[in-house]
């Protein structure tokens, strides 16, 4: 039986990717993922913000009491050899290189022009096999929708324009029209695109009225959405499609795989029930595979898309009020 | 000879890069002012900088100066070229190993930042005490004056010493050459190797121990050879001038820069001539010069080989028509016929005379001077030789200070400067976190770059470690600059901080016309009549010029943050005229790129840009012809304050401490306790503000506040009639006190800002977001009603200990704090704990206080936070010295145990006439809980009074010592550094003595006060001098070593994760009638934190298993029980998420992540194991601990 799929012109052995999480920022996971049968893996995102925060911090705690007293002129060593960028990423796809046979995807998430071409380029020598652009955007009320989609595909293009290696974009669901950004990116040089990013979406405790911080894993019930578009979209493009959110066991890849998807990627899952999860989704897939007699992914792949179905008004507007009528019933 | 190669470096670095590169063994121990050698020392090694010979030296950081000496001699005895960098006590304690290095011939170089020695108080600042201290170990010395001599004779006496094969001591100024910044030609190795005879090197190693050739050294000798044996050396010390006087000529040959063992300098014929060492020798020079442009006929001569003495050389320098001599000293002999030099000068002429190699004995004065880094100025100079010219001179004089009691200073014209015109000359006054220093030391750098240009900088520092104030003194000029003191002519100056505006000398260093920069948020047109009426006089009366820019909004605008120093470095390039203004910018301009390069394009170009935008807003301020204000600046202290602070204290706080005159001090460094008060100092502009309905009367905020600014008192509601309008009151949060009222008082002027007190306030408003029962608000709209409201508050009687719950946090927030307002830093994770100490047992308190952080911001001057309470009774406080604070405490107990004794023996001797019941019920009084110590100060008191009416002669004696019956607290109170490394065997000692002493160890895993060097406190993987590439041992468990003797009280405490357990540990200890140890977690500055986030760390110190909280009861032992207790939970926390907050730990992960990683691992390890062990001890029987013999 036949799992292999392509992914942006990565020959991956079957469709089930690692998707970007912090297991990803140890050397022993990464062994782990592959061992339990990833078949690439998308390491946590790079955030330009975050090391100019962090080179900020640093630095004004290296300065912010020196030459302040006749006994110490300083509470530290020199530090001139300090790395200031993003050395210890680089450094993690190198060593992920050298440990995993899997595809590395770097996740990069910039916010100058120049963050994410310049760390684009320091991701590609690094090795990198491909890079996922983590577009995580939100838009000031000044802001027009066209100028946001623009954005993406500014900041796709300068990044193409710095790199050979094949690139993604990870988007988000919220566009006025999905489709058309689609289409834009693909235009652009997208050679995937992932749908779709998680916002951070903070919560309120009532009790100490404060925002509170906390991250809510995906759960199967949300991979409507993406479902949705990527069966809308499959057969339209010329760039691969991941799916990514709401998988926490096989069916929910078979579903992604039959909307079109290229692969289906997964922390939510691994995060729940570990990364020896990922063998349980292959082998789910595979047994639902032989159950049907299926040899290949590429024998179902679309199946349900708007473009195979024999009968796509199940995804139109008239469809959505039949359901709303079926409640009333 | 090539061009010399010119660099603009201090005059530490200036020796450390020759001292490095001539030996192979560095053993060190940090200390002020000498640390930052072997810091560079260990900088280069760790970035593997190879010697001359190839080889990157070992640097080794010992636990003492003494451990350093032991070092330097064995490497030395084992033939390595071997060094070490020290100054003052540290040179002291090299002491016997100087004198066995030197019988022992042995070739090595001590370099020494010289500095004072503690005596009627310690003092960080440069004079010669420390090394004629050692004058007597076979030492030579050789003294250099300014940074560029410096660097030569490091140099000239690593050659010598080699020839000579005797030991030489290389000294400098402290401070004054050590830490001045100046413009010098670089020795390059070819200069080394060239003036350094490889054959001696062998030479050195071919007289090491060596078992192929086995001798023995270090014999023990009899009267019969001894004498002799000391004798043999004595031609080594007569071919010694010769042989650094032919180094110095080669030296000359090298490099072009001639030196001789006594350089003569001034009119061939002088009639007076001054004897001196060291960077003074550059302002008598210069003043010699000026005298003898005006007809003078004076001469000085440099002695630069003060040991051993040449008379041959001397005699050969000093001008045969010399008629009077004055010998300068820097140092003080208390009861001699004079100091070191002096007596040299004085027997060389005397025995000249004598053998009639020279015709008459001139006059020859000594005089002292500059001791402690005071002054030294041509006008005292000019005051010398004046002095000189007098028929009955004072023949031992001081210089620089006003001796009103003894009458040995001189007078001297205060406004008498030599200064060139052509030199350009700068003042700045900042705040320690303002930058301004750096940004100083940028510029020198930048400008010293100039072919055609000189450079100087000298920087002095207030002895606060929060708000400290910084002066910057530069010099520019087309010759090399040599002046060594203070500018008090300057053509610029600048105020970073506009609040110095208020200060009464901002002015008093500038020259008529010169440029007056002020950082000031007040429009141009408006500064004026902000300015206080003394400063606008000034500025009139002198012709200032003065400039202004809004720093702080031009650096939040052009994204520069909150550093306004690249603002105000800007401003000074643009009005200095150092350089013309367009060049100016350029070069400034070419220093950021310079600087920012590897930080790329982006900030390149932010920088430039607020270069740009810094001088659109920088504008002349206009100025009227006359004062606009009656406003004075405020006084140093409040008129209410004692008289001693008004004489003194607010003198010293004003920068006029050198005003003062010998009368005016104590003369045996006794000082008043409680005198921080009435220092004012209101660093802040953010204060915390109470919400009285939000309150939950925990009192943690009053018990993590650093500096003692928030108190409670409950008091009768009808006390509030005479509060001021809105004084925040709430109801006692007590049952059965429904007539009492709370109040939470913040003392705004006092605070630091840290806001940790805001942090640990678990109240928070129902109703409103963010908002807890304390909240940091903007100080300026508050300050009136908050001051008016402390002082109602003070009106409120201190409430009564004896209805206190000491056994509570809560309960302590209404003990008074009896240390108060010290001069620590913002959010200091030490001075709770003393705070704490203060409040339980402060009115019975005796402190021995090991040098380090807590003796300065607990005992440095001008003001000093130990005080007393109501009743006038509170801690008394001393300091003897780093290395030996345990057995210093162990001395207040050995005392207060002999006169308990005493006391009671003489009571009962004189119990017939005290009441023999009194006395029966004194000597069997338990004394643990308040109210049974207040009722023995009442018996004692009363037998105080019976006994103070007897005839009895014993009453006197009994009077004497009575005191001692209410029971004394001791506590020995010292950072990691002194428990840990250097008065680590006698703390061992004193917990092994049994007697009843407390130990309190501040522990901030480092060196705090000398700048961050490692100590064996230090974690695994931490960073810090000494262990650039992280610490690669574990900390030393000091409680599991003093918990294998078995009678001693051991706690691990961290108030900012439990307070109850600190509390309670501290209370035990006391109570504990032996030996007691609490080792306190103190967050800390040098660990690289935001210190507001000090009590997280605590907390998550603990929760991660670095800092398990225990307390181990050696009184529960003897019951039976388990004595060892484990107060914190099972690690909850990877150790990670607890480091990786700290740049300590950080700056590892930047600079090596590979070694970072292995680091943390095996520190995650030595936690996990170290777990192991306390939660086995923690379940163990009693029986399994060892047991003690003591009662």
């Amino acid at each position: 039986m036949k799992l292999d799929t392509n992914y942006m012109g990565l020959k991956l052995a079957h469709p089930i990717v690692a998707s970007a999480s912090p297991l990803s920022a140890d050397i022993g996971r990464l062994r782990h993922m592959e061992d339990a049968g990833a078949a690439a893996v998308v390491l946590f995102s790079l955030f330009e913000e975050q090391i100019e925060r962090d080179n900020a911090a640093f630095e004004h705690y290296l300065n912010a009491v020196s030459d302040s007293h006749a006994e110490s002129a300083g509470y530290l060593p020199a530090a001139d050899s300090y790395s200031m960028g993003p050395e210890g990423y680089l450094e993690l796809i190198r060593r992920a290189r050298a440990a995993v046979d899997i595809p590395v995807i770097a996740s990069l998430n910039g916010v100058s022009a120049e963050g994410w071409t310049d760390y684009a380029r320091q991701i590609e020598q690094a090795g990198a096999a491909a890079l996922e652009l983590n577009v995580y955007y939100v838009a000031s009320p000044d802001e027009d929708g066209r100028a946001v989609e623009q954005r993406y595909v500014d900041v796709l293009a300068a990044v193409k324009r710095a790199v050979s290696l094949p690139v993604a974009v990870k988007l988000s669901p919220y566009f006025s029209s999905v489709g058309h950004v689609a289409h834009a990116l693909t235009e652009a040089g997208a050679d995937a695109l992932v749908l779709f990013n998680r916002f951070y979406q903070p919560d309120f405790d009532i009790d100490r009225l404060e925002v509170a911080r906390s991250l809510e894993l995906s759960s199967p019930a949300d991979i409507r959405l993406p479902l949705t578009w990527i069966a809308a979209l499959y057969g339209r493009l010329s760039a691969s499609i991941a799916a990514s959110g709401g998988v926490d066991s096989a069916r929910e890849v078979i579903k992604y795989l039959l909307a079109g998807a290229d692969v289906v990627m997964t922390t939510a899952a691994l995060l729940r029930h570990g990364i020896g999860h990922l063998g349980v989704l292959r082998n789910g897939l595979l047994q639902w595979m032989e159950e049907r007699g299926f040899e290949s992914v590429g024998d179902f792949r679309g199946e349900l898309a708007q473009l195979t179905l024999a009968n796509p008004a199940a995804f139109d507007r008239a469809n959505y009020i039949h359901i709303l009528e079926s409640y009333r019933a | 000879m090539n061009a010399p190669l010119m660099a603009v470096l201090d005059g530490n670095e200036a020796v450390a890069r020759v001292a490095y590169q001539l030996n192979e063994v560095c053993a060190i121990y940090p200390i002020t002012p000498s640390s930052s050698m072997a810091e560079l020392a260990d900088q280069w090694a760790t970035e593997g900088r190879p010697n001359l010979w190839g080889r990157v030296p070992i640097v080794a950081e010992m636990q003492s100066e003494g451990g350093a000496a032991g070092t330097v001699h064995g490497a030395l005895q084992a033939g390595a070229l071997t060094t070490t960098f020290t100054a003052s006590q540290g040179l002291l304690l090299m002491l016997p190993n100087m004198y066995k290095i030197a019988g022992e011939l042995t070739a090595t170089v001590f370099h020494v930042a010289a500095r004072a020695i503690a005596a009627q108080g310690l003092c960080i600042f440069g004079d010669h005490g420390d090394v004629a201290a050692v004058r007597p170990t076979g030492f030579a010395q050789l003294a250099s004056g300014g940074v560029q001599e410096a660097q030569d004779m490091a140099l000239i006496a690593q050659a010598a010493t080699l020839a000579a094969r005797v030991p030489f001591l290389h000294f400098f100024d402290g401070f004054r050459t050590s830490h001045e910044i100046n413009k010098i030609e670089l020795l390059q190795p070819s200069h080394l190797r060239a003036l350094v005879d490889d054959a001696l090197v062998r030479a050195h190693r071919a007289r090491a121990l060596n078992p192929d050739q086995p001798s023995m050294r270090g014999t023990a000798q009899n009267p019969d050879v001894y004498f002799q044996g000391r004798e043999t050396v004595n031609p080594y010390y007569a071919a010694l001038p010769g042989i650094v006087s032919d180094t110095m000529q080669r030296f000359a040959q090298l490099t072009g820069r001639r030196y001789a063992l006594f350089d003569y300098h001034g009119h061939p014929d002088a009639k007076q001539v001054i004897v001196v060492m060291g960077s003074a020798a550059d302002t008598v020079a210069a003043t010699v010069d000026w005298l003898n442009a005006r007809d003078g006929r004076c001469g000085v001569i440099q002695v630069r080989l003060a040991l051993p003495f040449s008379a041959p050389h001397f005699l050969a320098a000093l001008p045969q028509s010399v008629q009077s001599i004055a010998v300068l000293d820097r140092c003080k002999e208390p009861g001699a016929q004079g100091e070191p030099l002096y007596r040299d000068v004085l027997i060389c002429l005397s025995e000249a005379v004598a053998a009639g190699t020279r015709e008459r004995m001139p006059r020859v004065l000594g005089g002292r001077y500059g001791l402690g880094s005071k002054e030294f100025t041509p006008a005292m100079v000019r005051a010398i030789f004046a002095e000189l010219h007098v028929a009955q001179p004072r023949r031992h004089f001081t210089v620089g200070i006003r001796d009103d009691v003894a009458q040995t200073s001189l007078p001297v014209d205060e406004n008498f400067d030599l200064e060139a015109p052509d030199v350009v000359r700068a003042v700045f006054f900042g705040l320690g976190a303002d930058g301004t220093v750096g940004a100083n030391k940028n510029s020198i750098k930048i400008i010293g770059e100039d072919p055609a240009l000189h450079a100087q900088a000298y920087f002095v520092y207030d002895s606060k470690k929060s708000g400290s104030q910084t002066e910057s003194h530069l010099r520019f000029g087309p010759r090399p600059i040599r002046a060594p003191y203070l500018i008090r002519q300057a053509g610029f100056i600048g105020c970073h901080q506009f609040a110095f505006c208020e200060r009464p000398d901002l002015t008093a260093r500038a020259a008529p016309g010169a440029t007056l920069l002020i950082n000031s948020p007040h429009a141009p047109d408006q500064l004026w009549d902000e300015l206080p009426r003394h400063l606008q006089a000034d500025i009139l009366a002198k012709r200032l010029r003065v400039y202004t820019i809004d720093a702080a909004r031009v650096a939040t605008e052009s994204g520069m943050g909150r550093r306004v120093n690249t603002i105000m470095q800007t401003c000074f390039f643009a009005l200095s005229g150092v350089l013309p203004r367009e060049a100016a910018i350029a070069r400034i301009k070419d220093g950021i790129a310079h600087s920012y390069a590897k930080k790329g394009e982006a900030v390149v170009k932010r920088n430039y840009a607020a270069v740009d935008y810094t001088l659109e807003h920088l504008f002349e301020v206009p100025l009227p012809a006359a004062v606009s204000t009656q406003r004075e600046a405020a006084p140093a202290v409040p008129p209410n304050a004692p008289p001693f602070v008004q004489k003194i204290s607010a003198i010293m706080i004003a920068g006029r401490g050198d005003e003062l005159p010998v009368s005016a001090i104590p003369a045996d460094g006794t000082w008043p306790t409680g005198t921080s008060v009435w220092e004012k100092r209101n660093l802040s502009d953010s204060v915390p503000v109470w919400e009285p309905e939000l309150c939950i009367q925990c009192g943690r905020c009053a018990f993590v506040c650093p500096h003692s600014v928030i108190r409670a008192r409950f008091y009768e509601a009808g006390r509030l009639f005479q509060a001021p309008p809105e004084f925040p009151s709430a109801p006692l949060s007590a049952r059965g006190f429904p007539d009492l009222r709370y109040t939470l008082q913040v003392y705004a002027d006092d605070c630091t800002g840290c806001g940790l007190c805001v942090t640990t306030c678990p109240a928070r408003s129902l109703r409103k977001a963010g908002v807890r029962a304390l909240n940091m608000r903007p100080k300026a709209p508050l300050i009136q009603k908050a001051r008016a409201e402390r002082e109602f508050f003070e009106t409120l009687p201190v409430n009564d200990r004896s209805r206190v719950d000491f056994s509570s946090v809560r309960g302590t927030q209404f003990l008074q704090p009896l240390f108060e307002f010290p001069g620590a830093c913002s959010g200091c994770g030490e001075t709770p704990y003393l705070k704490l100490l203060s409040q339980l047992f402060g009115d019975r308190l005796l402190v021995a206080n090991a040098t380090g952080c807590s003796s300065i911001y607990g005992g440095n001057l001008p003001t000093t936070p130990w005080t007393t309470n109501h009743e006038g009774r509170g801690p008394a406080w001393s300091n003897s010295l780093f290395e030996d604070n345990a057995e210093f405490g162990y001395g207040f107990r050995l005392a207060a145990d002999h006169q308990l004794g005493l006391s009671r023996q003489l009571a009962e001797q004189l119990a017939g006439e005290l009441g023999a019941e009194l006395v029966r019920e004194t000597l069997a009084a338990p004394q643990q809980t308040e109210s049974e110590l207040r009722t023995q100060r009442a018996r004692v008191a009363q037998l105080k009074c019976t006994a103070r009416a007897s005839q009895n002669a014993l009453a006197a004696d009994f009077l004497a010592v009575a005191d001692q019956l209410v029971r004394r607290s001791v506590w020995l109170v010292g950072g990691d550094g002194w428990a840990y490394d250097i008065g680590s065997a006698g703390l061992d000692h004193v917990l092994a003595s049994g007697r009843d002493v407390n130990v309190l160890v501040l522990d901030t895993e480092v060196y705090s006060n000398t700048g961050g060097q490692a100590s064996k406190s230090t974690p695994l993987g931490a960073v810090a001098k000494f262990a650039a590439g992280g610490k690669p041992l574990a900390k030393k468990d000091l409680a599991l070593q003093a918990i294998a003797y078995g009678n001693v009280y051991v706690a691990r405490v961290a108030f900012g994760a439990n307070p109850q357990q600190a509390l309670l540990a501290m209370r035990e200890a006391e109570a504990y009638p032996g030996p007691s140890l609490i080792l306190c977690y103190s967050h800390c500055i040098a660990h690289g934190i935001d210190m507001k986030d000090g009590l997280e760390q605590q907390q998550l110190a603990v929760k991660s298993g670095h800092w398990p909280l225990m307390r181990f009861n050696p009184w529960l032992r003897k019951r039976g029980m388990n004595p060892f207790a484990l107060d914190s939970l099972r690690p909850s926390v990877p150790l990670k998420d607890y480091l990786y907050r700290e740049l300590r730990y950080t700056m590892l992960a930047r600079s090596n992540p590979t070694s970072a990683a292995r680091m943390l691992a095996a520190a995650q390890e030595v936690v996990n194991q170290k777990w192991g062990v306390y939660e086995q001890m923690a379940t163990r029987d009693g029986s399994q601990f060892s047991p003690d013999a003591a009662s």
